[in-house]
């Protein structure tokens, strides 16, 4: 069946005359008028339609006593860079329809593309980073097909001398996997031009080209078919994601479209040396889906071999419905597309030098593996090491907490703890709360050495009351609040000292008090808020004055 | 379905000049074979042909934008005079040479400005009131730029090639926009979707192509010097054709940003003029790298106007010791004989100037012209891709994306240009690719190689533009190879991407009357000064020629 995406559609023009838009210059106003834009599907009826997690489950887990499943991934990785791969647009996610255009990345007559140096320089941190090979000598070509996205008529690629090949990538399995170590081969990584998107107006009768994307760079990479499980391609796909998001090339945020991975899945009898007929899954927008649209894909690929329907199993792109759960045709391949790839003539080869390599290979961040590794000798459990690495930020912060303060057990307990709850509640990252790892450093310090009294009441206080004492505290040292607000930071310790003497004299704090609900509904945002100045407190004050609660 | 587009600029209508009769018009005399058929309602009945071309002027050609620029600058006259002149003569040539797709409106209020500038002693640009007019498959932000096809008709760019962009800067008046073989992709500017141009020497002739309404321009006077495009010869050829002086530059010389693509790795903007200097004060103007296109070159530029010095101090032997190299393939079966004795006479004249003549063979040449339509064919069937009904043209309504796309395309084309879509896709098809595309590219190694070797034995290479001169209107329209043949002097030089200058050396005779023949430099890579110099004297010592069409040949008689 052919891509009928845009089938049985009958229209008249927008807009006739196109004088309504002399004055918008650069602005792309694709319209497609359209009776109907859904994607016409052809759906079988599966033996397994409504499975819940646990019949995929025992479904996958029958399928695999008798089959092997050989995965192999595809992923493309949006660079985030300044402006795109061969104009000087600037694009970011979400942004008015067709504002981030210009000739170029338009396919105007006469534009060309120049490219962005950026992407040669991440393609290459990408490549060192999955130990590919580097090509010395690569070159762009065109991969030529029709489609209302892609302006130019031809995506500017990279066929058969791609930047990097032949790597692998390292990863640890979660223990609730039953952990593991694992290495996954890299075929290759190849620069490209994102294309634009097509929205489908829910009620219009048209379809409409924003061309924001087009031209964005990405990098495809493409893994060897080494994965056996659901649970080892989301595995390995939130590893690229942690390499892209360590080495800054990309934000890998899956929703947004900066990481996007389609899965290529065929099973065999245990011990056949041929593989089985591969099938395409596209439109997995989490790693979870993956993992299940994978397991879906396995039972119902074992489930017709079982039943003598192996010829049912068929060369074809299947998209994954997160409704219904299961994978559904999107378009079976007729025949190898023939992309007609030729050389870019308007671009120079890209000509890399061992200085330029070894340059970035040396200022290459510590990779998510090095750095699992790292904590692995310093003690930290499996647990410990995958929760902290997994986020550079974390990571960061984390390191930067025992740089102040070389308690490693009470760093991590904190962050995994009181922060990580809090950022869960409050939907932060790390980098949007505003205790400094400084901040939480100088408290296990003070809890440590035992400057902060133990002596807390078991009662909750009511947090205006904490206010209440911390503006007393405030309204009675005029000459060291401006001192603080000159610069004295180490005055902190002083207000501490006043503060803590205070609230212990109230005895109203309690020993459990930042486990509370107040504290996590009111002090907190304080606590966290640096910037918080009401009442005159000075930024980061109220956080250091709270902190000292967490003494157990 | 229906893919909507937001044009960036008007859809205003093509403006063509209105045809005034001027009775001084009707005393041009015009040298023709044969009383001309009124293919056009407003031509004059009374034109005949009557006086011999050389006996007009024996005038040297001498540089007109050096002569605009001292005249408005010592206030002997001022550009709005000049830009009349000129606007004047397109008015009554236009209509019957049909050089422009588009005029300007704006030329008498721009000569003002620059007159204005000079009066208050502001600086103007080297190119003050020279008209220029700009082939219209290059990208100018406040004209149509159609490239000659009705699938970019009303189309206008919101920006200018930097090319332009450069000319205005020097203060040129961009006269217009002129015809052209649909996107470059022809030899006789028939191939335009708008209309015929006529050659100013007979109008019963093309003016070659696909620059032809460039270069017919230029020929008739309506512009001082103008723009050009060189994929496989197309600014050579109908300069040949049209006796006007014509330059390839280096690919990469010139930015090709702007310049609607035909050939991405051959394309090249060139210059026309009525003398060598005005070629290459254009070029002069045009020139150097440019940070919207990957592929000019970071080369310095040289002052090439140092090489037009006077004739008066001239040596005798000015090319004395300049190793000329003829090249033996191109004197051969196939080209016309009378082409032959003109460059004959070319290679005595430079032997008089002290140059040591030799011939050199290039066995790989015949090779270039099939290398040359495979590459050709290949890169402009992907270039022309993006002409996709969605943006430009007209969109067929279709209930079918694949016949939305097929219609638009199959009214917005020409036939040429879906011949060569079709050649380049079967080229570039799996299964094709090595016999036709990769083998045309070694085809185009060999042939830089061999071009190498021969410009290292000489200072300049020398051959015919064309192997004839200007053939009659329809002569060759439905025989494409007959027309692909002719491109054969000239395709070679695009595969190595060499400099090369054709100017006119003699004539032909055509019946009673005759045709301009011009004959081909090349030089090495980005040696378009040594082209320029050599070409210069050239011009400058070549007595007893005069290239202004009988057309035009009353006005310049005094
Ligand atoms: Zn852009």
């Amino acid at each position: 069946m052919a891509l009928t995406l845009l089938r049985g559609i009958q229209t008249r023009p927008l807009f006739p005359c196109s004088s309504a838009f002399v004055t918008r210059k650069h602005v792309l106003f694709c319209s497609m008028q359209s009776t109907q834009t859904e994607t016409t599907m052809k759906t079988k009826q599966q033996p397994h339609s409504n499975f819940t997690e646990t019949a995929r489950a025992k479904a996958v887990e029958k399928a695999l006593k008798d089959f092997e499943a050989i995965i192999g991934i595809e992923t493309h990785v949006q660079l985030a860079t300044m402006t795109k791969a061969f104009c000087s647009c600037a694009y970011s996610y979400g942004d008015q329809p067709n504002s981030c255009v210009c000739p170029v990345c338009m396919g105007l007559p006469g534009a060309l593309p120049v490219l962005n140096s950026k992407v040669i320089e991440y393609a290459v941190m990408l490549g060192l980073a999955l130990n590919c090979k580097l090509s010395m000598n690569s070159k762009f070509d065109r991969k030529q097909y029709f489609y209302p996205d892609l302006p130019k008529g031809y995506q500017i690629s990279q066929f058969d001398i791609p930047i990097a090949t032949n790597g692998f990538i390292d990863l640890d399995l979660p223990l609730e996997f039953g952990g593991g170590h694992r290495r996954f081969g890299i075929t290759r990584v190849h620069m490209e031009e994102d294309a634009g998107k097509l929205l489908h107006t829910g009620t219009g009768n048209y379809s409409q080209v924003d061309l924001n994307r087009a031209g964005v760079p990405l990098l495809e990479i493409v893994s060897e078919p080494d994965m056996r499980t659901g649970i080892e391609a989301a595995e390995y796909a939130a590893e690229l994601q942690r390499v892209v998001r360590y080495l800054g090339v990309s934000n890998g945020n899956m929703q947004e479209g900066s990481l996007r991975c389609d899965v290529n899945v065929s099973i065999r009898p245990i011990g056949q040396l041929e593989f089985g007929t591969k099938v395409e899954i596209k439109n997995l927008n989490a790693f979870s889906a993956m993992s299940r649209a994978i397991d879906f894909e396995i039972a119902r690929q074992a489930a017709l071999y079982n039943e003598g329907k192996a010829e049912e199993i068929v060369q074809e792109t299947r998209l994954w419905e997160e409704g219904s759960q299961k994978t559904v045709t999107m378009r079976k391949k007729e025949g190898l597309a023939d992309y007609r790839y030729f050389p870019e003539p308007d671009l120079p080869e890209v000509i890399l030098t061992e200085e330029y390599v070894n340059g970035i290979h040396d200022s290459l961040p510590e990779l998510p593996d090095m750095k699992r590794r790292r904590y692995e000798d310093m003690g930290l459990s499996m647990q410990d090491i995958l929760f902290l690495a997994n986020d550079v930020n974390v990571a960061d912060y984390f390191e930067a907490t025992i740089a102040k303060v070389p308690d490693i057990k009470l760093a991590t307990n904190w962050i995994m703890g009181d922060i990580a709850a809090y950022m869960k509640n409050e939907k932060l990252s790390i980098n949007e709360i505003k205790l400094s790892p400084q901040e939480l450093g100088e408290l296990i310090a003070s809890i440590k050495s035992g400057t902060i009294s133990g002596k807390i009441g078991k009662e909750i206080v009511d947090p205006v009351e904490i206010e209440k004492i911390v503006d007393k505290v405030i309204a009675n040292n005029p000459k060291q609040l401006e001192q603080y607000r000159g610069g004295k930071t180490k005055l902190q310790g002083f207000f501490a000292g006043q503060l803590l003497y205070r609230v212990d004299k109230a005895r109203s704090l309690e020993l459990d008090f930042c486990s509370s609900r107040s504290f996590k509904m009111y002090v907190l945002p304080f606590f966290f808020s640096r910037n918080s100045t009401s009442n005159g407190r000075p930024a980061g004050f109220l956080s250091f004055c709270v902190g000292v609660q967490k003494q157990t | 379905m229906v893919i909507l587009f937001s044009q960036a600029g008007s859809s205003t209508r093509r403006k063509m000049l209105s045809s005034v009769q001027n009775p001084r018009f009707l005393l041009i005399q015009c040298r023709r074979s044969k009383p001309f058929h009124n293919r056009y309602h407003q031509y004059p009945k009374s034109i005949h042909a009557t006086s011999q071309v050389q006996s007009v002027s024996t005038s040297l050609p001498t540089s007109q934008i050096q002569k605009i620029q001292k005249s408005i600058l010592s206030r002997e006259k001022t550009a709005r005079q000049f830009a009349e002149e000129f606007l004047n003569r397109l008015r009554l040539t236009e209509p019957h040479v049909k050089s422009f797709l588009h005029v300007s409106q704006t030329v008498l209020n721009e000569a003002d400005e620059i007159d204005r500038k000079i009066d208050r002693n502001e600086d103007v640009g080297p190119l003050a009131g020279v008209l220029v007019a700009v082939k219209d498959n290059i990208c100018t932000a406040d004209m149509p730029s159609t490239a000659g096809s009705k699938i970019l008709e009303n189309y206008r760019p919101p920006f200018d090639a930097t090319a332009v962009r450069k000319l205005k800067e020097g203060g040129a008046i961009i006269v217009g926009k002129t015809n052209l073989d649909e996107f470059g992709m022809g030899s006789t500017t028939e191939g335009s979707a708008y209309q015929v141009t006529a050659n100013p020497w007979n109008l019963e002739c093309v003016p070659g192509g696909s620059s032809g309404g460039s270069a017919a321009a230029v020929s008739a006077r309506q512009c001082v010097v103008s723009l050009g495009s060189d994929t496989g010869g197309s600014v050579r050829q109908p300069a040949s054709f049209c006796g006007v002086v014509g330059l390839k530059p280096t690919y990469g010389r010139v930015s090709r940003y702007g310049l609607v693509a035909y050939a991405s790795s051959l394309d090249v903007i060139g210059c026309f003029g009525s003398s060598v200097a005005d070629a290459g004060i254009l070029l002069q103007a045009i020139c150097g790298h440019d940070k919207l296109d990957a592929t000019s070159s970071k080369r310095e530029v040289n002052d090439f106007t140092s090489q037009f010095v006077a004739k008066d101090i001239f040596e005798s032997q000015p090319l004395k010791g300049l190793r000329v190299g003829v090249i033996s393939e191109t004197l051969g079966d196939g080209v016309d004989q009378e082409v032959v004795s003109s460059i004959r006479g070319a290679i005595s004249h430079l032997e008089e100037l002290g140059c040591i003549v030799t011939e050199v063979s290039l066995p790989s040449f015949s090779l270039g012209l099939p290398a040359y339509y495979v590459l050709a064919s290949s890169e402009s069937s992907s270039n022309l891709s993006r002409y996709d009904g969605v943006r430009y043209g007209n969109q067929i309504v279709s209930d079918e994306l694949s016949s939305l796309y097929g219609g638009s395309r199959a009214n917005g084309f020409g036939p040429e240009v879906k011949r060569r879509i079709l050649m380049g896709t079967y080229a570039l098809s799996a299964g094709y690719y090595d016999a036709y595309y990769k083998r045309a590219q070694q085809v185009r190694t060999v042939v830089q190689k061999s071009f190498k070797a021969a410009l290292d034995e000489h200072d300049i290479l020398i051959s015919p533009a064309a192997p004839s001169a200007a053939y009659k209107i329809g002569e060759k329209k439905n025989d494409p190879l007959a027309m692909y043949a002719g491109d054969i002097m000239t395709v070679n030089v695009n595969l190595a991407g060499l400099p090369a200058l054709v100017l006119p050396c003699g004539f032909v005779k055509n019946g009673t009357a005759s045709l301009p023949v011009g004959f081909q430099m090349i030089g090495a890579a980005f040696d378009e000064e040594k082209l320029l110099r050599v070409g210069h004297i050239f011009e400058q010592t070549l007595e007893g020629c005069s290239f202004i069409p009988p057309l035009i040949a009353d006005e310049f008689k005094c």
